[in-house]
């Protein structure tokens, strides 16, 4: 069954778009990520404009933080003003990612940007999180919880922040900086950023892991949304019959994904995970040094 | 809908006969100024949520050979060269043709090499190969414009929206003529022409212009235009109804 999708402007099968939202909502759930990372490149391969899947993508993933928030806030897991200033550089940072994705567009080289910054960004996440896995399999006995860093460089910096929730007292740059980094990939990237910013919290800020994943959910609603918002009004690429779709199936999907999750161990979803990243990677890198069938292509002419 | 489109090819083909069976009993005058008559069944192209590509019919009385061509409105169209930097295939050199039309199809009653010199063919630009395509820098290399116009002819092929339909135009009888027009699902929206063209002794006798529109309808036209005319609220809207959905689904599931 076909649909026509208003704003990406052709037509899909109804079907496919639903599995997808499911396949990725199942590993989401199971792994415990947000999914952008597939989801972008997924419609990409499949024929959605790239403009158009960055920015329905934003919108899809405000539905699925929510959802993920509300569970971690019951239990008391979000740092809310450790997530505030995460969110005023987030806001920054998006709003311009939402800037550059248009000029990019504008001057032909958006395509190319999206690529690289997932061969680079899946790249070294994956990478790393594959030997962390591979290492804990290795020495699965004497397993010593990871060290907190109590002190470093960062200690140093000032306009010092205490955060209860993450038992921290550090300077607001850190997560201001932070925040405005992953807003800008957010933008780009079509993703909520999560991969990035989860390791980013706890290596870096060192916070808890228990508040890490809700409070970093909790400010990923509102980087998408403004994502969202700035991507309908400059570049109309919006497209929410297809987001209403993805999210259907991504839903459905993430709560098979959960229970399933259970029954694993981490180290080994962290490696099938990181095997899953690498994959991803693995196939963009290749699309960006193989040669194309047709070196040229038709783009989009500025200001009509 | 299926009923109403048998019901217009009726009145097509009624119109018709009545027109050939009189051809005869008309003055000479008359006689000429109907020799070529076309119509179609519909007028309009509906883009609506089920919308996969569309096909409508055209009917027409004349006696020779016949090209019907099928333009899109025109816009500006920019192709990009990808060269190797790095190891990585990059957009490096750019062309921008001006009123290049957004479709274009091409069909006849046998190959139009048949019954038409290359000559003819070029001069009234029957084909996509002899579209009128003008970069708009009038100083560029004619070398490189070649290559960037039949790159793209070829980009427009692959995507379905330049195409050329030899011996689809069938006659019914020795004057009675249809063709079937066929919209892919990715159709530009707008006004499009339908020429159609009497040839004779390899040339163009009489030609006739129809216009027909594809535009969005329905729940697709009011996203589409919401979407354009008050963008922010379109955006906080899709905002709105995403947050909702996630909180109804935690809800759902936190009961199952």
């Amino acid at each position: 069954m076909q649909i026509y999708l208003p704003i990406a402007e052709l037509s899909v099968n109804i079907f496919l778009i639903l599995g997808m939202g499911g396949g990725v909502g199942f590993l989401s759930g199971l792994f415990g990520v947000g999914g952008g990372f597939l989801m972008t490149p997924l419609l990409i391969f499949i024929g959605i404009p790239p403009a158009v899947a960055v920015a329905t993508e934003a919108n899809q993933i405000v539905a699925s933080s929510v959802s993920g928030v509300l569970a971690h806030w019951r239990r008391g897991n979000v740092d809310f003003k450790m997530g505030l200033v995460l969110l005023v550089g987030g806001v920054f940072g998006s709003s311009m990612g939402v800037w550059l994705f248009a000029f990019l567009r504008d001057i032909g080289h958006l395509d190319l940007v999206i690529k690289l910054s997932y061969v680079v960004f899946l790249g070294t996440i994956g990478a790393l999180m594959f030997i962390e896995s591979a290492r804990a399999m290795l020495r699965t006995r004497r397993k010593a919880p990871p060290k907190r860093r109590t002190h470093n460089w960062m200690h140093g910096l000032p306009f010092k922040m205490r955060f209860r929730r993450s038992r921290l007292y550090v300077s607001a740059i850190m997560p201001l900086a932070i925040g405005f980094l992953v807003g800008l990939l957010a933008a780009i990237m079509g993703v909520g950023g999560g991969f990035v910013m989860v390791p980013a919290m706890i290596y870096l800020l060192g916070m808890p892991t228990a508040v890490v994943v809700g409070t970093s959910l909790f400010q990923i609603i509102f980087v998408t949304a403004n994502v969202t918002v700035l991507q309908a009004v400059n570049t109309q690429t919006v497209d929410v019959v297809l987001a209403l779709l993805l999210l259907v199936g991504a839903v459905i999907g993430a709560q098979v994904g959960v229970r399933m999750g259970t029954k694993l161990r981490g180290e080994q979803l962290r490696g099938l995970l990181a095997l899953m990243v690498l994959g991803v990677c693995t196939k963009i890198g290749y699309d960006l040094v193989a040669t194309p069938a047709d070196l040229f292509s038709l783009g989009i002419v500025v200001g009509q | 809908m299926m009923a109403g489109t048998t019901h217009t090819v009726h009145r097509i083909l009624a119109a018709l006969a009545v027109l050939a069976g009189l051809q005869p009993a008309l003055s000479p005058l008359a006689q000429a100024a109907e020799e070529l008559v076309v119509d179609l069944s519909e007028t309009v192209v509906a883009i609506t949520a089920g919308f996969a590509g569309s096909e409508l019919l055209l009917y027409g009385v004349g006696k020779g050979d016949v090209i019907v061509e099928v333009r899109g409105p025109v816009r500006d169209e920019v192709v990009h060269q990808k060269s190797r930097v790095l190891g990585v295939w990059v957009n490096e050199g750019k062309m921008t043709f001006e009123q290049v039309p957004s479709f274009y199809a091409i069909a006849s009653n046998r190959p139009i090499y048949d019954f038409l010199s290359p000559q003819v063919l070029a001069e009234a630009r029957f084909g996509p190969a002899n579209l009128d395509l003008t970069p708009r820098d009038k100083d560029a290399d004619p070398k490189e414009v070649a290559e960037y116009r039949e790159a793209l002819i070829r980009n427009k092929q692959r995507q379905g929206l330049y195409g050329t339909v030899q011996g689809d135009v069938t006659f019914k009888s020795s004057t009675l003529f249809r063709t079937k027009i066929r919209f892919p699902a990715n159709v530009p929206v707008g006004t499009f022409g339908v020429d159609v063209y009497l040839i004779r002794d390899g040339k163009i006798v009489h030609d006739k212009t129809t216009l027909l529109t594809v535009r969005k309808f329905g729940i697709e036209a009011s996203t589409y235009d919401f979407a354009h005319r008050h963008s922010l609220s379109y955006g906080v809207l899709a905002v709105l109804l995403a947050a909702v959905a996630g909180w109804l689904a935690n809800v759902i599931f936190r009961k199952a």
